[in-house]
């Protein structure tokens, strides 16, 4: 229980770090707009990661459409705040606000739509409908004069003057500390179990009742609605609001976040968020011009060796070896003994009973064991074509 | 509240044209410890799939309780009654003892609490969390797997799996425990242990229970009666140590003499 | 009657690509997402080796070649050290690939288009066809893709090694049983994956005026939506998808819904899957319990 509560802090804490840093710079007067960009840029990236691992990571469901949702939270949303503006209300914190409530509504609606197939799909069927569906949103509002066709959604009233003013990333830090309160909250209870418990074996969690359809879509709803959020706080920072950002690529890029910072791990995916925007962010500004394209090899390298160095099977023993948590584990002096204790308890025990042999011995005195020995060996197959 | 806790009509099911399993007509009164055997591929898991929602039959019915539970699915059949546990274990592996239990009992009433009401930590959700975890010490306590309660699953030795999913079954408080070769894979000191489980359910629980098993010693033990099934279709049934010793039953298990 | 001819021609390239995709699925069930980057090594092999020499021939023997040895290197860096590690782990380290290429090729050819040599459009002239408004790159994609076709699946009928592939796709822990070297077998697969990706990209060359680092990315992914259409896994099933997307996207062209075109080739994607979540073609397996 004390441990729990201990991780809770930590996401908190990160968070609140970035965000009071944030302040004191712009308090000192050290914040470039650019850095500014960055701090917004990193709190939209938490917002996405955190809610991507809540479907990758605890449901266990690939999606490659994360930035669809962002899309049509940064377009509708967006377009929201404008009229809102233009109909007067010249109060920028309420715009804010009340257009990621119809932003985030929106996705949600969408989250819905797509959760639909993933009642039918499984694995990478999924992936690739989640897929198209991110293109397909792109391709729609790249066609809708109202959002600006081809050259994009104006949104250069929404923008905030960093200098003047750092409402907007304490904003977008408040929404991701109240997206991490409500998403730890909802992992940590019995409907968190229940997602996982999907995750882990959506067979035995339907044989326990778990209501399989209601949390796959409800999970893709929350998780729907935070991505529009993240895309209306975009359309604050950014103009025009262009369909091409949002592609593939970028939902891509959100599970890499995702699968860098461990699946199922809202610090990992916050830390992660964090480090990959920096580190775009660092890459862009020292490469310039054909070098620029240096950036994705970079990028492209450390995220190969990453994951390769992390999954490989013939590194397991390097890695058990020199990990954080067998190093927090010898910190604290913990005995492992008894885990491998298990471990090779489970390895020895016998694969099946062979029934039949078995059986030879109790019903049938005379026969011949091995004979009958080897038909016990293969389970129940005929019956369960 | 009949006496008969549950009744298969002619329950059947085929796959495009291998009929897995015909014509089966079990009941099963209340509180009994009924078996199901058959050799390999004789369709008693397919019974239990049947029973439970993951296949439709083609053709019959079955009632648990006097209710007609064909044709519902997984969840609403779980949710009427009947739990089950798997023939290759199916733990919730990531996720430790207690909170496989605590899925269990995701749908009892008692624990009710929406989803918006945990996410805003309200006071239902404090409430549902704390009965459950007592209410899945409790069970844990019974099935001796109290001090295991915070290992992952998957860390279980085999023997302690095998309870963990029992227990999770009965955490959804079911009328019918099905058990699908509960001895499989184990050594006969575990497997007289899972005798004494599984009697202990059933009269600390007044539950019924119906199992598949291929380890006669326990069927013989602990069953007052049994099916068995060979090529999908009831070969014999009634007392198991009548059937047991049914020439017809000896020789599908062991082939003709030649 | 010519945007079918145009649709059947644009559908043997998806075609070609998404037999890339669907073998490596089959045989290493992994999502090669780097498969659309090979195309575009591909072309620009041919727009560089059309700008030292004249030939086609030679070009096209050039793109061949290199994806070929590009294809098993990927392979063998990138993906063999992770067989057996979870499927979503291959997924992002293909990914990575897919940048890397990217990546380079705007290093070394740097990120202006560069306009594809007159050599490779100055095709011969095809009297009757030509007079029927059908283009002689659409009939050459169309006929050289059929001919590639036909012959992969002589090839995996009529060869050791292509029935071996066959058995590594249905049960590869049998195959391994049976004697076969299931990561000689990989290596085969993603060689020819690679090297139809090559051809794929050559006749890619067709369609487009330019050669740009991003190229591979719209044909591949609406190839890998081909091969899933299909039932990914399924060779039959990617030559279907791929020619079906082809016909779609060019018929969409020509109507009035033309801005809405990758629209409806996913959308088309999302019902087919809905009504069939296997694919046209794919295997119902049914998960024992």
């Amino acid at each position: 229980m004390k441990n729990f509560k201990l991780k809770h802090f930590i996401n908190y804490a990160i968070v609140s770090a970035l965000l009071i840093f944030g302040v004191v710079m712009f308090l000192t007067g050290n914040l470039r707009p650019s850095t500014a960009q960055l701090f917004a840029q990193m709190g939209y990236g938490i917002i996405l990661a955190v809610s991507l691992n809540l479907v990758v990571g605890f449901l266990g469901e690939l999606s490659l459409g994360h930035a669809g949702f962002m899309c049509v939270g940064a377009y509708i949303g967006g377009l929201f705040a404008v009229v809102l503006k233009q109909s007067g209300l010249d109060m920028k914190l309420p715009v804010l606000i009340i257009s990621m409530l119809v932003g985030g509504l929106f996705a949600a609606l969408f989250g819905f739509i797509i959760g639909l197939p993933s009642l039918r799909l499984k694995g990478d069927y999924l992936a690739i409908v989640t897929l198209a569906f991110g293109e397909i949103v792109r391709n729609i509002f790249m066609n809708q004069k109202v959002f600006g066709g081809a050259k994009g959604l104006t949104t250069g009233t929404l923008i905030y003057d960093t200098r003047k003013s750092p409402t907007l990333f304490i904003v977008v830090f408040i929404v991701a500390i109240l997206m991490l309160i409500l998403v730890q909250n909802l992992v940590k209870s019995k409907h968190g179990r229940a997602i996982t418990a999907i995750r882990d074996n959506e067979i035995a969690a339907k044989a326990m009742g778990i209501n399989v359809t209601f949390y796959k879509l409800f999970v893709f709803v929350v998780a729907a609605f935070f991505a529009g959020c993240a895309g209306v706080i975009y359309a604050h920072t950014t103009t025009p609001v262009l369909y091409s950002f949002f592609s593939y690529n970028y939902s891509i890029e959100i599970l890499v976040m995702v699968v860098l910072g461990g699946m199922g791990s809202i610090t990992g995916s916050i830390i992660s968020a964090v480090f990959i925007t920096a580190m775009n962010f660092v890459l862009q500004s020292q490469l310039s011009g054909d070098l620029a394209s240096l950036k994705n090899v970079v990028y492209a390298v450390i995220l190969i060796i990453v994951v390769v160095f992390g999954n490989a099977p013939a590194l397991k023993s390097f890695r058990e070896r020199y990990n954080i948590s067998a190093f927090f584990e010898r910190f604290r002096k913990q005995d492992a003994s008894k885990r491998r204790d298990d471990e090779a308890k489970w390895a020895r025990v016998p694969s099946k009973i062979k029934m039949d042999a078995l059986l030879s011995t109790d019903m049938a005195p005379d026969s011949d064991e091995s004979i009958h020995g080897d038909i016990g060996a293969d389970n129940d197959k005929g019956g369960n074509k | 509240m009949g006496d008969i806790m549950l009744k298969t009509e002619n329950l059947g099911i085929s796959f495009g044209g291998l009929k897995a399993a015909q014509n089966v007509n079990i009941t099963i009164h209340n509180k009994e410890l009924y078996g199901l055997i058959g050799p390999n591929g004789a369709g008693k898991t397919t019974i239990f799939n049947l029973l439970t929602g993951v296949y439709q039959p083609t053709e019959g019915k079955f009632f648990l309780d006097g209710e007609d539970l064909t044709g519902k699915t997984q969840e609403a059949i779980n949710r009427k009654g009947i739990a089950r546990t798997f023939q290759n274990i199916r733990l919730f592996n990531n996720m430790t003892v207690i909170s496989n239990v605590m899925v269990g009992l995701h749908n009892l009433p008692e624990y009710k609490c929406s989803p918006f009401a945990s996410m805003l930590r309200l006071p239902a959700h404090f409430a549902a969390e704390k009965k459950m975890r007592d209410r899945a010490k409790e069970l844990l306590d019974i099935f001796g797997l109290k001090e295991d309660r915070n290992t992952l699953a998957c860390n279980l030795p085999y023997g302690k799996q095998r309870k963990l999913e029992i227990a999770r079954a009965m955490a959804t408080n079911p009328k019918l425990l099905l058990l699908d070769e509960p001895a499989a894979g184990m050594n006969p000191h575990e497997t007289e242990e899972l005798m004494n489980t599984i009697r202990f359910v059933r009269d600390n629980f007044d539950m019924t229970i119906l199992l598949i098993e291929h380890d006669m010693k326990l069927v013989a033990g602990i069953c007052e009666k049994v099916t068995v099934l060979n090529f999908g279709q009831e070969l014999a049934q009634g007392n198991t140590a009548e059937v047991l010793s049914d020439p017809r039953v000896i020789t599908a298990y062991i082939g003709e003499d030649e | 009657m010519i945007t079918l001819i145009d649709g059947l021609s644009l559908g043997s390239i998806y075609a070609l690509i998404a037999l890339g995709y669907t073998m490596v699925y089959g045989i290493a069930k992994m999502l090669n997402f780097a498969h659309g980057d090979v195309i575009m090594v591909g072309a620009y092999a041919i727009v560089i080796t059309l700008s030292y020499t004249a030939s086609p021939a030679v070009a096209i023997i050039a793109a061949v070649i290199l994806c070929t040895i590009l294809g098993v290197a990927i392979e063998k860096i990138a993906y063999k050290p992770l067989r057996g590690a979870s499927p979503l782990a291959v997924l992002i380290t293909a990914i990575g690939v897919s940048y890397f290429l990217q990546g380079i090729a705007q290093l070394v050819f740097g990120s202006q288009p560069r306009p594809v040599s007159a050599v490779w459009r100055q095709l011969p002239k095809i009297p009757l066809l030509n007079d029927l408004g059908i283009t002689t790159a659409a009939a050459v994609t169309l006929v050289c893709g059929v001919i590639i076709m036909v012959a992969l699946n002589l090839f995996i009928k009529c060869t050791k090694t292509g029935r071996a592939m066959l058995a590594v796709s249905e049960d590869r822990g049998a195959a391994v049983l049976m004697g076969i070297n299931v990561n000689r077998i990989i290596t085969v697969t993603f060689a020819i994956g690679s090297a139809l990706a090559a051809f794929a990209g050559m006749f890619y060359l067709f369609q487009i005026p330019n050669a740009e680092p991003t190229l591979g990315a719209m044909p591949g992914i609406t190839a890998f939506t081909a091969a899933v259409i299909g039932g990914i896994g399924s060779i039959p099933g990617a030559m279907v998808g791929g020619i079906l997307l082809g016909v779609v996207e060019k018929l969409c062209l020509a109507s009035p819904l033309s801005s809405y075109t990758v629209a409806i080739k996913f959308s088309l994607l999302i019902v087919i899957l809905l009504v069939k979540p296997t694919g046209l073609l794919g295997k119902i397996t049914r998960e024992k319990v």
